[in-house]
């Protein structure tokens, strides 16, 4: 009787590419739920159209370049993009910016490189800034947070949140508001105090931004737990938070008028805690090495702080993430570990001897 | 207790060690027919000194090592040599191998043992020479001959001397039930080994710390002896020679060394029971402690097993169901290899059969794409980046397999074994390491084709070069000899060209000699065409072909004429 040849090791760990996927999905709760609650129903609406747009969208090119469906859908890894695209689109958006921002990701940013694990860049962030660009009305009208509504208004309940996303021929009106990041954008000459004094989106805060700290500190809670399942390691969320945090710091000029803001404003406005904990932790398009990714995750604060604090746009996550991204195989090349039995590390270009 | 090191990286897989230490070691019947290979070792297999019908008896050598790196192997049984031939052996890609047949008369009865009894009064030399006789070869599992990694020669006096008791592999309890067992034995091993190279000061026995019962047996043998049971958490692969090193001095093994480079030794714990028996019993190695273990099986538990047992008679024994087996596997489940046959002997080498269900190992599912998640890299005991390893091996990419340093990889599979896309990690960077050798060997040759190429070009420019210089030379020597003799005259020319056109002339014999011979050639054509003639109308062909034959007899006869004409003007 002849058995079957299999190469070692024999054993295998619990662990696969499904269940890790899974995990984030399920990481991603805490903050949507803090989006649901502060700025009503229109998230939760992204995040299923996104998705049902991610995996129709997957299976078909999937079909189209011939390969098992059912074995790469299984992955789960256009349901991550999909649910962090819309997580990160404005609640309420009209459907088809969901729609054009999915397929942008699943499509054209993923599987015409090669689908999951080929994309150089982020997926998420890459349909995220091709509608950005495109439709920048719709991408920078946010709901107002439930606490700074006027009295005896409420968000649009789930069916009137279904009618202004499939019908509704204009940005709704009436529940909109500033974001805290806009409103350090629009308010020079008035020093941080004053600011902090005049904007209720501030007053009536407890750390950040009303609703936003409450955002930012779900994602984080959400990040740590996925830190303990050693989904990633911490280097590039921690790394990035601290370049945030400095940068800042530095900049800080006292809460002058010039101030970009303090560093705890932004650690928990925008999309600070979700770009740590589950934009830049995209193994595929980030540095490989933890010294690697230590340089990726703090390349990405810095460029953070510059296009929020200079630059044209309040929020800068996406931008941030697609120019390291870009990086991502340079820091590589210099980032190795050293290996046992070697005095140093080398380097990936290094040319063998002749 | 004395300080240990981490090594980076390890996995914890389930240990599944407790259901084969129920038992003590236990012994099988002889099997009828062993299987003994003559390659068990590192380096050339031995060649066999008997033939097939000798009558053997066991611990009788049947074969001499071949060369420097090789070793003795011995017939482990009583009995008579039915076969000498290639047969399927344990190794990873199912190759056949030579291997010497013994049918057992089931006597097993030994040869004559002659033990020394005091080996601190025998020279290490001769020490040593008893452990090549007895075939010992590292029985951790890479089966290097002791005789050759104990032979002075050193760059450095030995100061460390390791015994590898980690087995940190899941399933195998070899080593452990050995040391519960035989722990007074092991220690006398260790002490031999110590006196031959020198006593060094620093003598450890390294142990992962589940294996209490295991530690507690040698504590009562080790005391005041200078050896050091050093035990540390468990976590795979402790048991790799690099990473014990660390583990126990903190010191790396620089890559590209061997471990007496840096004053230190490694021995597996079931070798220096091996020695023991060798010295002191004058018992060469012809058995071995093995663990037969899995679900598949119904009995799991350590044998002392012949070298050359077929797997099927240990299989048999322990009431196996080839339905629930996944596979067979020689070795633990993580750097084990793989069974083609079930009638594979055990070697010095086999440290486990593990014959797991298909629950507990089940088939390997379908690998997917590399996401660079990392967990391979966090896992990795040498620090390498797997991920990108994986990446240049798909593209071939030698120079930069060579840059993260792919030949440090010990193959322990530790990344395949938390990558969550099911991908052969380990099977890919063997692929590549001998990938990466042809080519180098490939580029060697060629290297010497060049330089031979080279140098024959250089030679024929060289030869070429000294008949210019000498044509040169001659060219100058004529013109300096006309200058001397002065300007010729034009009547002297003249002269000279019609002495020229003279000689140039034949002489009339050679004439002669020539016509005559052009006259009797003429006669044999013509003699040819009238043969072809001939036949031609004997077979009445047609008559195109007999008018082209005679046409040609007619030339022939003219050419004749004319030639005997010649002749005749030139003898007037």
């Amino acid at each position: 009787m002849a058995f079957k040849q299999v190469t070692s090791p024999h054993a295998h760990g619990a662990q696969n590419t499904a269940k890790v996927m899974q995990l984030v999905v399920w990481a991603t709760i805490p903050g949507l739920i803090a989006l649901t609650w502060h700025f009503g129903w229109g998230s939760l609406i992204n995040v299923v159209l996104a998705s049902i747009t991610a995996v129709v969208s997957e299976a078909l090119i999937l079909k189209m370049r011939n390969r098992p469906v059912g074995f790469y859908l299984g992955d789960y890894s256009a349901v991550v993009t999909a649910v962090l695209l819309g997580l990160a689109l404005p609640p309420l958006c009209p459907w088809w910016v969901v729609v054009v921002g999915t397929l942008f990701s699943v499509v054209i940013a993923k599987q015409l490189f090669g689908g999951l694990g080929y994309n150089p860049f982020n997926p998420a962030m890459v349909g995220y800034v091709v509608v950005l660009i495109s439709f920048p009305v719709e991408m920078t009208t946010w709901v107002a947070p439930l606490a700074l509504l006027p009295e005896g208004v409420a968000h649009p309940d789930l069916l009137e949140s279904l009618r202004l996303v499939f019908f509704s021929a204009s940005p709704m009106d009436g529940v909109t508001g500033a974001t805290p990041l806009d409103s350090f954008k629009h308010t020079a000459g008035l020093t941080v105090d004053q600011i902090y004094q005049q904007d209720s989106l501030f007053s009536q805060a407890m750390l950040a931004g009303v609703g936003w700290e409450w955002v930012n500190l779900g994602f984080l809670a959400g990040g740590i737990m996925l830190l303990a399942r050693r989904v990633f390691t911490w280097h590039g969320p921690v790394a990035m938070l601290v370049a945030l945090a400095l940068m800042s710091l530095i900049f800080w000029d006292s809460g002058s008028s010039q101030s970009p803001g303090s560093p705890l404003m932004h650690l928990l406005s925008g999309a600070s805690m979700i770009g740590a904990f589950f934009i830049l932790t995209d193994p595929v398009s980030s540095a490989v090495s933890n010294r690697g990714r230590l340089i990726y995750g703090a390349l990405i604060g810095i460029l953070i702080f510059i296009i929020r604090a200079w630059g044209n746009y309040p929020d800068a996550v996406a931008f941030a993430v697609l120019l390291a991204n870009f990086t991502a195989p340079f820091i590589d090349n210099y980032t190795l570990p050293r290996t046992y039995g070697h005095t140093d590390r080398r380097k990936a270009t290094e040319r063998l001897d002749d | 207790m004395r300080q240990t090191w981490v090594t980076p990286g390890g996995v914890h897989p389930p240990e599944n060690k407790d259901q084969s230490l129920t038992q003590p070691i236990g012994s099988l019947p002889i099997p009828e027919k062993l299987v003994v290979p003559l390659g068990q070792h590192i380096g050339a297999p031995a060649i066999a000194c008997v033939t097939v019908g000798d009558r053997v008896l066991k611990g009788q050598k049947i074969a001499d090592p071949a060369g420097t790196i090789s070793a003795a192997i011995h017939a482990p049984t009583s009995g008579t040599v039915t076969a000498i031939e290639a047969r399927p052996v344990a190794h990873s890609s199912g190759m056949n191998a030579l291997c010497v047949e013994i049918t057992s008369d089931g006597k097993d009865q030994w040869i004559d043992k002659s033990g020394i009894s005091d080996f601190e009064h025998t020279s290490p030399k001769a020490l040593l020479s008893i452990i090549t006789e007895a075939g010992i070869a590292g029985m951790g599992g890479a089966g290097f001959p002791t005789s050759v990694k104990l032979n002075p020669g050193f760059k450095r006096p030995i100061d460390t001397l390791i015994i590898n008791a980690t087995e940190c592999e899941p399933y195998i309890t070899a080593d452990d039930s050995l040391i519960r067992e035989r722990a007074e034995e092991i220690v006398e091993g260790i002490g031999i080994l110590s006196h031959i190279l020198g006593n060094p000061h620093n003598i450890m026995i390294g142990i992962e710390n589940n294996k209490p019962e295991a530690i507690k047996a040698l504590e009562p043998h080790t005391k005041d002896t200078g050896i050091n049971v050093v035990s540390f958490p468990a976590k795979y692969p402790s048991g790799g020679e690099k990473q014990l090193i660390y583990i126990l001095t903190g010191k790396e093994l620089p890559s590209g060394n061997i471990p007496a480079d840096i004053g230190m030794l490694c021995v597996n714990i079931g070798t220096t029971h091996a020695i023991k028996r060798a010295v002191v019993d004058g018992e060469p190695l012809v058995s071995r402690v093995t663990t037969m273990t899995g679900e598949a099986c119904e009995i799991n538990r350590n044998y002392d097993v012949l070298i050359g047992t077929p797997v099927e008679h240990l299989l048999k024994h322990n009431n196996f169901d080839a339905q629930r087996c996944s596979r067979v596997i020689m070795g633990g489940p993580m750097m084990g290899f793989s069974l083609t046959s079930k009638q594979i002997p055990i070697v010095k080498t086999t440290n486990c059969i593990l014959a797991p269900s298909i629950e507990e190992i089940p088939h390997n599912e379908p690998a997917q794409p590399c996401i660079r998640c990392g967990m391979c890299a966090e896992a990795c005991p040498a620090s390498l980046l797997p991920q990108q390893l994986l990446w240049y091996s798909q593209a071939k990419d030698h120079e930069r397999l060579q840059s993260h340093n792919l030949f440090d990889c010990i193959e322990c599979g530790a990344c395949s074994y938390v990558c969550p896309s099911n991908i052969p990690l380990v099977q890919h960077y063997r692929s590549s390491k001998s990938d990466i050798k042809k080519a180098q060997e490939e580029k060697v040759k060629s290297t010497q084709a060049r330089e031979r190429f080279e140098f024959r070009q250089q030679r024929i420019e060289l030869a070429e070069k000294e008949r210019e210089a000498k044509r040169a030379a001659r060219r100058e020597a004529a013109k300096q000899a006309k200058a001397s003799s002065g300007t010729d005259s034009m009547a002297d020319i003249v002269a000279a060209a019609q002495a020229r056109t003279a000689a140039k002339k034949t002489s009339p014999e050679q004439e002669l000699a020539k016509l005559e011979r052009a006259v009797s050639s003429a006669e044999m054509r013509v003699q040819k065409a009238q043969d072809k003639l001939d036949t031609a109308s004997a077979n009445s062909e047609t008559d195109e072909k007999i008018n082209i034959l005679s046409a040609a007899l007619s030339g022939a006869q003219q050419k004749l004429e004319k030639a005997k004409t010649r002749l005749a003007e030139h003898s007037n």
